[in-house]
């Protein structure tokens, strides 16, 4: 009789363990945050070595190999190993030479000339020449086959060789920053088809493997044009849906790198990690789809954007450490960022918010849904919150968790949602986030309209002076706070932790993961 | 409620029922009454140990756990009765039919459910959800169906059992209709076998049930359910073990009472 008391509970708790050990949806996100900001408990001492592997984690499977078509920012961060362009993004935000050795732009800033660097190598053994630069730009452009694959590119009139080392690019509008779009991949002429199956780019490591919902594995490129880089001689980015369960590979010591941790969890790590922390460059807010019949009115999405109490988002999710904002720009983009703080507050304001609804003809609040991609607990974690504060102010707001593709589909390309919190990851170029929400871009998922706003960004796009420039874009920020444009809430901090035996790791204000500079110590 | 057995005091009864009725006690008073708002938030107080304000402390949000344990038990145990309520008489339904008359129909819905059998519950589950789509009623829905089959087998095999009883016989001669014979002669004597299969199966239901929120189907924030708030107590293990332990212990509790109480009653029949 004891005996099977016994057993009945060893069943009990087995199954406890069973539940508690199969793998869970819980995902952070790009965010945490982490109380040790700047600092580590570990540091790395001593002198690089070549050689070794190292093991990252990473979110997301891989959308596409290709780097003309892959849309996904965590695509995008494994491929900035693989790949380079004319440029590439430094960790300054700044541009620096890559395939290109030189370029200079006419003064009415419509022709472009690159001179190729010396020596620069495809990962197939063939030089890099004028022929490949042309192909890639014009595939990426849609000079080739009409379909831009890189929409900035689309203002590219003609490519032409002037020799072998030189290119000239026309473009049918001056913009300041399309600099920044030259860092679309350079591939071998005529290999477009092929990029998705076996990439081959100029980075510090070329392609080995690809397994979906495992990882890609990528080794290094010996024949690198940047002297004595990368250190390491193989690199396994290895997809980990969970940040529980990277937590549990990192103190297992299966992985070495992982750059999503929590709050929680980068404390849990402090003793035998080194846990770096910057500002990461995710925009995230409560998008709200302005073509709801709801959300059309801007009352309705003021009200909204009164309601929420950022501060308190802000001190639950990220411990404090974030970035509040009311626009959609990176603070860390400071020469176009405008503190706009002031115009909703950061902490609610339920009276203003209920006047406004009344207003509107909804004294008694309304229903509004709120679209959550599941994977990301964060965003899941910050709606929960969201819509404890909405219910403050009579808002009667319910959680959707869809799974990522579905978003993507749905909510991004499809534009069928109400609502939905999520972050856009922004590039260090201060246009690539207003374009966002001109009337007619491709990316305005938001379905902002305002007339105001597309001619201002007309201006600031054909501006040549920076500062008449960065007066455009505090204006349009100014139009998208003013006009609720959606509900913008923060800027997480993003939080890593690195393997103590690695040095070099180098944070960008962009969202790339460098490896190249990544190496052991002895 | 002591009963006695052969003579001796039937312990898993007692301790079953005990067990049992505090959790549906709070499961129930939960679902009218908790001591917080169980989606309120306060930053003040994440992360409070249990004390008297709290008894079970508060989560990452500031949340009474203790407020949300009643109101993830009230859910557990409205989706486990549901779930029961839905596979038993769909397998009493289809037990009683093939059981008793058998033939083609019998064959075939045996190798259905022997189909549906080889399937691990929660995998099947889980490929219902998907095409289904997310919430409770579709868990509920899901999990009805993916129980059915053990009920068919049960009461099939008991309806086999007696169906060439002597009453049964007579009953037939007498011209009783089938349905009578069926629900009204046969049915009631395949009780004792059927509870205690209905106990295991409520089990079976509230761990599929917190299974499925724990992997993030099933209930949805910010509503409560155990599941859930096991998965997102995870990361915080060992800042707040109360977390992970609250909800935890509750559904050890309530599978333990729920065993000891099914195994109580079996002892007192057999």
């Amino acid at each position: 009789m004891k005996k099977k008391l016994f057993s009945l509970l060893l069943t009990a708790l087995l199954t406890m363990a069973v539940l508690g050990g199969c793998g869970s949806d819980g995902t952070g996100e790009s965010s945490g945050n982490n109380s040790s900001k700047g600092t580590s408990a570990v540091e790395p001492a001593g002198e690089p070595v070549y050689g070794g592997s190292v093991v990252v984690g990473i979110q997301q499977d891989i959308d596409s190999l290709d780097p003309h078509k892959a849309l996904a920012a965590g695509t995008k961060e494994i491929l900035f190993n693989i790949f380079e362009g004319l440029v590439k993004p430094d960790k300054n935000g700044d541009l620096m030479k890559a395939v290109a050795s030189d370029y200079t732009v006419s003064e009415d800033g419509l022709v472009y000339t690159f001179t190729l660097r010396e020596g620069v190598k495809f990962h197939n053994g063939s030089a890099v020449t004028a022929e490949d630069v042309k192909y890639s730009l014009e595939r990426a452009s849609g000079l080739l086959d009409g379909t831009p694959l890189i929409s900035s590119l689309k203002v590219l009139t003609s490519v032409d060789i002037i020799d072998e080392k030189t290119v000239q690019v026309t473009v049918g509008s001056a913009n300041t920053e399309l600099i920044y779009s030259f860092v679309a991949a350079i591939i071998p002429a005529g290999s477009g088809e092929d990029e998705s199956g076996t990439p081959i780019g100029t980075g510090p490591f070329s392609f080995v493997s690809y397994t979906p919902q495992e990882g890609i594995v990528v080794k290094k490129n010996s024949d690198y044009w940047q002297q004595g880089l990368p250190y390491l001689d193989e690199v396994n980015f290895k997809i980990i849906t969970s940040t529980d369960t990277a937590l549990l590979e990192l103190q297992g010591g299966s992985i070495d790198i992982y750059p999503y941790l929590t709050d929680s969890q980068a404390n849990e790590l402090k003793s035998s990690f080194q846990i770096l922390s910057a500002p990461s460059a995710v925009v995230q807010a409560l998008y709200l789809n302005n073509a709801d019949p709801l959300l059309s009115d801007v009352r309705i999405r003021q009200a909204i954007c009164y309601a929420l109490d950022k501060d308190e988002v802000n001190d639950f999710l990220a411990g404090g450490n974030a970035t509040i904002i009311s626009t959609a720009m990176l603070p860390t983009l400071q020469t176009y960022y405008v503190d706009l703080n002031d115009t909703y507050g950061t902490g609610a304001n339920i009276e203003k918010a209920k006047e406004l609804m009344a207003d509107a003809g909804y004294p008694d609040g309304f229903d509004l849904e709120i679209t959550v991609p599941s994977n990301y607990e964060y965003h899941v974690q910050t709606a929960e919150v969201v819509v404890e504060q909405l219910k403050k102010a009579g808002i009667n707001a319910v959680i959707n968790p869809v799974e990522w593709n579905t978003w993507l589909e749905d909510c991004y390309n499809g534009r069928k949602y109400q609502s939905t919190i999520s972050g856009l990851t922004s590039d260090a170029t201060p246009g690539y986030m207003m374009n966002r929400f001109q009337t007619d871009s491709k990316k305005n998922f938001i379905n902002f309209t305002n007339a105001e706003y597309d001619q201002v960004y007309d201006q600031a796009a054909a501006a040549m002076d920076p500062e008449e420039k960065a007066g455009y874009y505090k204006q349009l920020q100014q139009i998208l706070c003013d006009e609720a444009g959606s509900a913008f809430i923060q800027v997480p901090a993003i939080t890593i932790a690195v393997n103590p035996k690695l040095g070099g790791y180098t944070f960008y204000p962009v969202y790339v993961q460098d490896m190249s500079t990544v190496y052991f110590v002895e | 409620m002591k009963k006695l057995d052969g003579g001796k005091w039937n312990k898993y009864l007692t301790v079953g029922l005990i067990m049992t009725g505090l959790a549906l006690a709070l499961g129930i008073l939960g679902f009218f009454w908790t001591p917080y708002s169980t989606t309120a938030m306060s930053a003040a107080e994440k992360f409070a140990a249990p004390s008297l304000r709290h008894l079970f402390g508060t989560d990452n949000f500031g949340r009474d756990i203790f407020s949300r344990v009643m109101q993830g038990l009230s859910t557990t145990i409205v989706i486990g009765c549901l779930v029961v309520a839905f596979s038993a008489s769909a397998g009493i339904l289809l037990g009683a039919l093939t059981g008793y008359f058998g033939g083609l129909v019998d064959e075939i819905v045996m190798r259905i459910t022997d189909a549906v059998n080889g399937f691990p519950s929660i995998l099947l589950a889980l490929v219902l959800i998907s095409i289904l789509g997310n919430g409770r009623q579709n868990v509920i829905l899901a999990l009805g169906i993916v129980f059915i089959p053990s009920y068919v087998r049960i009461v099939r095999s008991e309806f086999i059992r007696l169906r060439d009883a002597d009453y049964i016989c007579r009953a037939r001669l007498m011209g009783v209709s089938r349905m009578r014979i069926l629900f009204i002669h046969i049915l009631p004597n395949i009780f004792s076998v059927f509870w205690v299969s209905v106990m295991i199966g409520f089990n079976n239901a509230i761990l599929a049930e917190s299974g499925m929120s724990y992997l993030g189907i099933g209930v949805q924030p910010p509503d409560a359910s155990l599941g859930k708030m096991l998965s997102d107590a995870q990361g915080y293990l060992q800042n707040a073990p109360w977390y992970a332990l609250a909800p935890g212990l509750t559904i050890v509790w309530v599978v333990l009472g729920f065993s000891l109480f099914s195994e109580g009653i079996r002892r007192l029949e057999g």
